[in-house]
């Protein structure tokens, strides 16, 4: 499903001379394999995801997805991709303010090549247990409810891949197996892959894969 | 979900700053509404009461005066005539290539609204507007021309005065000739609107007028006396009088200074016909010289151009002039109310870029709270095109918004003044008569939009996910 291969990631400092972040030589998930990445703070997971769905590029190396290589692709090729193949869900779980539950739901599909389908964001509500909240705004969600409208909108588009970024971080304990279970769970039923990042040892453990960054990631060792 | 909706949601979230902007977007369009309205109905309805008929005669004076005057009751009647110039053209030599001449006689107001004097004919045998509107009666009938005293309302006047059909009115003036006589005209007629100022007029037989309304035309003989005594006395002063000046002069103010009397020294008894029978049964028969009239309006028998410079010319050897109305309102309008309307255009549209301008300023400063919804959309899959063209579409909303509630309110502002303009002019204002510039508005306002939303949606191209997803918590 995932290949990365050579994956280099440096910004450039104001002195000038580039800070290297991530230089990960071979790293891959298959297909409805579930990942759980791990690491210090600031070693680069953020940096590594949105590499991942294209929203940052990558300084060299390859990155396939599902057989295509997103580092080739011209910006609005690598948009229209993670449109289409690629759910998101983040620590601060992104919901648009001014739109509802289901309009949140909706936009994960209004990028994409499909129509959005408002019985589909609606099915997708109820399966994360929201049926009741469709036409709330984030502002009148529980933290727990953001965080399940925000994975219900990571499956709208039916993805390939789903990359959550410390997705329970913001939320209590009792919630935080909820949502990790829900997205696990739903990953699972519809042969997604995962990739999870997480700071929660208790998270991290219940996975049958766990890849720490400072291993794979050979920029940090040079430090 | 429509990228329509995505920008109105972002409209709907800042409501008062997105409420401000539009209404001063509308201000702007209501104002351009209410000069195209205002100028294109009192544009149509000049030309509309200019027309039914080819040539006002009138003393010689202002052209656009005696037009004004006398088809638009806009302003002082011109000096009246004799009555042997309509003589002449009802009955003599001239009278061939007429086919009606209507005598006009110009009184004092009637509860502000002009009493005239006139004959059947007005609205038997005229027309109005472009498309030859016979004038329709919405009660009762014309005036008889036998029945001296009887009055017929426009629309408006008999709004105003409240009076029914069998009503009797008494028009009031400040009587300095011994021969008045204080008779009641009784209303046998209400018009239906037409849109011209014929709706705020009294018209009143024209011979029941001479008996009992001449002071009017007596104050504006007088006047034009003195007037060209003054003129007179200046050029006896300067010592250029000439000498057939003088004596056409002196006859005049004789005989009350009656123009056109001098064209006709020779004919001094009326001439015998069927139109003057009723004139010499009546007892009461009125001498000439107090059958005075403002203006003449004349339907041609043949209404070419080559026709009308010719009679034009006969009759300024009459000492009277004969207007064009078509001519003197399209010579006014392409003129001086012409270049009126386009400065008020162009302050209108300046006031519409004014508020294009606020939009742009509204949506660009909303910009920095915004860059985190842009590139959650962006990470949505939202490509920068997409995103720049929520933004350009939001401009467009709030500019195609605005400019709704301007056109409903410059419509509504139009009606809310019409009365005031109808009072004044006569013209009655159709305020929801769509004008075609109006259609350029949507257009207008859309390109407006799309060029002040151009900026702030630069920023939403240029805004860089992956630093504004991590910036913001
Ligand atoms: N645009 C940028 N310019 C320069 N440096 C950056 C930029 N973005 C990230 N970095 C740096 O890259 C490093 C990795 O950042 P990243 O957000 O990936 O860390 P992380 O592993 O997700 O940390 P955390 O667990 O705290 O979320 C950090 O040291 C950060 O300062
Ligand atoms: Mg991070």
């Amino acid at each position: 499903m995932l290949q990365i291969r050579d994956l280099t990631k440096s910004f450039p400092q104001p002195d000038g001379t580039p800070l290297h972040i991530l230089d990960i030589p071979e790293f891959s998930v298959g297909v409805a394999e579930q990942c759980v990445l791990v690491g210090r703070s600031g070693c680069g997971k953020t940096t590594l995801l949105h590499i991942i769905a294209g929203i940052g590029r990558p300084t060299s190396g390859k990155v396939k997805i599902d057989g295509w290589d997103i580092a080739l692709m011209e910006e609005s090729e690598v948009d229209q991709f993670r449109a289409e193949r690629i759910g998101y869900v983040y620590q601060t779980f992104n919901l648009l303010p001014g739109f509802t539950a289901i309009e949140n739901v909706m936009l994960g599909m209004t990028f994409g090549r499909d129509r959005a389908d408002k019985k589909r964001a609606a099915n997708l509500l109820e399966r994360v247990g929201l049926s009741h909240r469709l036409t709330h705004r984030p502002t009148q969600l529980s933290v727990g409810e953001q965080q399940r409208v925000a994975v219900a909108r990571a499956l709208a588009n039916r993805p390939k891949l789903i990359l959550a970024d410390e997705p329970t971080a913001n939320v209590d304990v009792g919630h935080q197996q909820q949502i990790v279970d829900l997205i696990r769970d739903t990953c699972h039923e519809e042969k997604i892959s995962l990739i999870m990042v997480t700071h929660a040892p208790d998270v991290a453990k219940q996975f049958e894969r766990i890849e720490y960054l400072e291993q794979i990631n050979h920029a940090g060792r040079a430090q | 979900m429509s990228l329509w909706k995505i920008a109105l949601r972002s409209i709907q979230q800042r409501v008062l700053a997105s409420a401000l902007t539009a209404f001063s977007m509308s201000l702007g369009v209501a104002l351009v509404v209410a000069v195209l309205v205002i100028y294109g109905v009192v544009d149509q309805s000049f030309r509309r009461s200019a027309q039914g008929f080819h040539l006002v005669v009138g003393a010689p004076g202002s052209r656009l005066e005696l037009v004004l005057s006398t088809v638009f009751h806009i302003g002082k009647a011109p000096a009246p005539m004799s009555y042997d110039v309509y003589d002449e053209l009802k009955r003599g030599r001239l009278g061939n290539s007429v086919k009606f001449a209507v005598p006009i006689c110009m009184g004092d107001m009637y509860q502000g609204c002009r009493v005239v004097g006139t004959t059947s004919e007005l609205f038997g045998d005229l027309t109005y507007s472009d498309d030859n509107r016979a004038y329709e009666f919405s009660a009762g009938r014309n005036i008889q021309d036998g029945e001296y005293f009887e009055a017929v309302l426009g629309s408006i006047a008999a709004q105003k005065s409240g009076k029914k059909i069998g009503d009797t009115l008494r028009t009031t003036h400040s009587g300095t000739s011994g021969m008045e006589r204080q008779e009641a005209f009784t209303v046998v007629g209400i018009l239906k609107p037409t849109g011209t100022p014929v709706d705020k007029g009294v018209f009143v037989n024209v011979e029941g007028f001479w008996r009992s309304h001449a002071s009017a035309l007596d104050a504006a003989a007088a006047e034009a006396a003195r007037a060209r005594a003054a003129k007179e006395e200046a050029d006896r002063v300067m010592g250029v009088t000439q000498e057939s000046e003088s004596t056409t002069t002196t006859e005049l103010s004789d005989k009350d200074l009656m123009i056109g009397l001098e064209a006709t020294p020779t004919e001094e008894t009326p001439t015998a016909g069927a139109a003057s029978a009723a004139e010499a049964n009546d007892a009461d028969l009125l001498p000439r010289e107090r059958k005075r009239i403002t203006a003449i309006f004349l339907l041609l028998q043949d209404g070419t151009e080559s026709s009308i410079p010719l009679l034009q010319r006969e009759l300024q050897t009459m000492g009277v002039q004969a207007v064009s109305p078509v001519e003197e309102v399209s010579q006014l309008f392409t003129g001086l109310i012409g270049n009126l309307q386009v400065i008020l255009l162009i302050l209108a549209v300046l006031v519409v870029v004014v508020a294009g301008i606020g939009i742009l300023v509204s949506i660009y400063n909303s910009m920095n709270e915004r860059r985190r919804e842009i590139a959650i959309m962006r990470a949505l899959g939202a490509q920068r095109k997409t995103v720049m063209l929520i933004i350009l579409l939001e401009s467009i909303l709030l500019a195609l918004g605005g400019g709704a509630l301007g056109l409903v309110a410059g419509h509504g502002l139009t009606w809310a003044i019409s009365p005031i303009i109808a009072e004044q002019t006569g013209v009655m204002v159709d305020a929801f008569m769509f004008q075609q510039g109006e259609l350029y508005l949507i257009p207008g306002l859309v390109l407006l939009a799309s060029i002040v939303g151009l900026l702030p949606a630069a920023v939403a191209y240029k805004t860089d996910v992956a630093q504004s997803l991590i910036a913001s918590p």
